[in-house]
């Protein structure tokens, strides 16, 4: 970690048949990055986000965190050297409070083989949940069951789950995919000021390019499972594959770039 | 959380219990020890469904406690009853250790019809065995307490005691069980066992501590079976065994911790007078009982409790 990366991936593919969902991936984070992942459907941001977690492993290529080789280990134990994820669909506790859902999440972070006789609901860990629910603007919702919450509101619980246990890295995985245009950048302030607080390096996979261009300093972009564009955000937006495959004319104009636009199919 | 309203409620009902047992009618006395004994199992299978899990195969452990406790008495002289709990619970808890590890791996159907398959193995066993008794099992000494041998309507009291101490006894440390980190992993494995693993717990791990668990409940509900009974025979393993227990378990409900106790006596009040009163029906009487429960209260028993609780609150 002396060079500052915290995540790297060397060479990494992975196909299902003939499908090739990943493609000689190689990328390299440093810590406190804020990196915008796109790609159109089925170009293999998910699955990046799966791969790096653990859920896939792949069939070649190597996955490292902080210098340490995590390719074989499984996402329970990804998630405990500090890798956390939110997910597309939110993967919440329906039957629970979302209260409850937040202490779960933070007695687990706290205690790595879980108590069968310690209560869940201690005056610190509640400290803890309220000030993460406060972070992301959950009290009204704190003691209601997740069931019965709009998508809106679990995506934010989703995302406070992940923030629990201090992580070094997240990764998003489309944090304003279900939310209507006029929530999309309110929930992403919440989210990126709860992210300044904690100094994490966040991954984001984001179709909505408006949320990319304003949160992300850095974009990957994806096709077809291989790494198209790599760099600052504008730069990338601009690139002529990303326009034709990914970004389309839109927000090429508002870029301010000029000449291949209408090549954009 | 030491003792919160629900421990303070079920030690209050064990006091109550205990008050009354010297002066309950003798069939009661054996009927009600019975149904706690049953109510431990139930418990478990209750733990067990906390976590979307259900077990066709609670008569295992439960054979086991009795059969554990009836072995030690009879081959080696052992008559203390705390000793003869104490053997029968870790008898089957190991042995749910081990199966555990299969059954951990497991879900849905997959899970149940598992834990019946293991029960199935432990009765065929049981009635193959003539040093076991084979069908007709074995009887069972008169235990001692401490020294203590009681005999007649004492030792059937002394027994009732016991068993009712250990049922609300259990009771209140499921409620502590639930309420901890593990016991409510439990409750969200049910709904996402993937995040849970997302968060950095093992969904294994927790699952195999509910079976252990479940299992030496189970082994203590038969050990004082078998103690109440004074005899042991395969039955207490087999799958109409197994399937009472997730019956009465469906009849009570799952929402609290007191409802298996509720449940269980309520279960052997209606068989013992079905069967009385309606000797060649019974059966129909007790699946006019669990259907009438399916249909008007979904939550088990129990929810007749929570809608009280609602409307005076």
């Amino acid at each position: 970690m002396s060079d500052g990366l915290i995540l790297e991936t060397r060479g990494v593919s992975l196909s299902f048949g003939a499908v090739v969902a990943a493609q000689d991936v190689s990328v390299a984070v440093r810590s406190g990055e804020a990196v915008g992942i796109i790609g159109a459907n089925g170009a293999g941001k998910t699955t990046f986000v799966n791969i790096v977690t653990g859920y896939l492993k792949p069939d070649s290529g190597r996955i490292f965190y902080g210098g340490e080789d995590i390719t074989p280990l499984s996402p329970r134990d990804i998630t405990r050297r500090g890798i956390r994820r939110s997910f597309q669909i939110p993967q919440l506790f329906l039957d629970l409070l979302a209260r409850e859902n937040l202490l779960i999440a933070i007695a687990i972070a706290e205690e790595p083989s879980p108590s069968p006789w310690r209560p869940l609901d201690t005056a610190s860990r509640r400290a803890e949940a309220d000030a993460v629910s406060s972070r992301m603007g959950l009290e009204p919702y704190r003691d209601r069951e997740v069931r019965v919450l709009p998508q809106g509101v679990r995506k934010l619980i989703d995302i406070a789950m992940s923030l629990t246990g201090r992580p070094r890295l997240l990764l998003l995985d489309e944090p304003t995919s279900g939310i209507s245009a006029d929530e999309k950048f309110e929930i992403m302030d919440r989210v990126m000021n709860a992210l300044k607080e904690t100094a994490v390096t966040v991954l984001f996979v984001e179709h909505d390019m408006e949320i990319v261009e304003r949160y992300a300093r850095r974009v990957i972009a994806f096709f077809d499972g291989r790494v198209i564009a790599d760099g600052p955000t504008a730069q990338v937006l601009s690139a002529a594959d990303v326009r034709r495959y990914v970004v389309g004319t839109e927000i090429y104009r508002r870029a301010g770039a000029v000449g291949e636009a209408n090549a954009v199919g | 959380m030491a003792f919160d309203r629900t421990s303070l409620l079920l030690l209050g009902a064990l006091i109550a219990t205990l008050v009354a047992g010297p002066f309950l009618p003798a069939w009661f006395t054996f009927l009600a020890t019975v149904a706690l004994s049953k109510a431990l199992v139930v418990l478990g299978v209750m733990l067990l469904m906390r976590a979307g899990l259900v077990s066709f195969g609670q008569g295992l452990y439960y054979g086991i406690g009795a059969y554990g406790a009836g072995l030690a008495a009879n081959m080696l002289g052992i008559r203390d009853a705390f000793l003869l709990l104490a053997l029968g619970v870790a008898a089957s808890a190991v042995v749910a250790a081990i199966v555990s590890v299969l059954l951990a791996r497991y879900r849905d159907i997959f899970f149940a019809m598992l834990s019946l398959a293991f029960s199935m193995i432990f009765y065929g066993l049981l009635v193959r065995s003539a040093a076991l008794g084979s069908t007709d099992g074995f009887n069972l000494p008169p235990a001692n307490f401490a020294g203590w041998s009681p005999v007649g309507a004492t030792g059937r009291s002394a027994v009732f005691m016991l068993t009712a101490v250990l049922a609300f006894l259990a009771a209140i440390g499921a409620h502590r069980y639930l309420k901890s980190t593990l016991g409510m992993i439990g409750e969200a494995i049910r709904t996402n066992e993937i995040r849970v693993e997302y968060l950095g717990a093992s969904v294994r791990r927790a699952i195999q501590i509910k079976v252990v668990l479940a299992a030496a409940l189970a082994g203590a509900g038969g050990v004082l079976t078998a103690l109440a009974a004074s005899h042991i025979d395969p039955g207490l393993a087999y799958w109409t065994t197994s399937g009472e227990f997730v019956f009465v378990a469906l009849l009570s409900g799952t929402a609290h911790v007191a409802a298996p106790l509720i449940g269980c006596m309520l279960f052997e009040l209606i068989r013992t007078f079905a069967v009385q009163y309606a000797p060649y029906t019974w059966q129909m009487v007790v699946g006019a009982s669990m259907l009438a429960v399916i249909m008007f209260l979904p939550g088990g028993l129990w929810s007749l409790v929570r809608m009280r609780l609602r409307r005076t609150a």
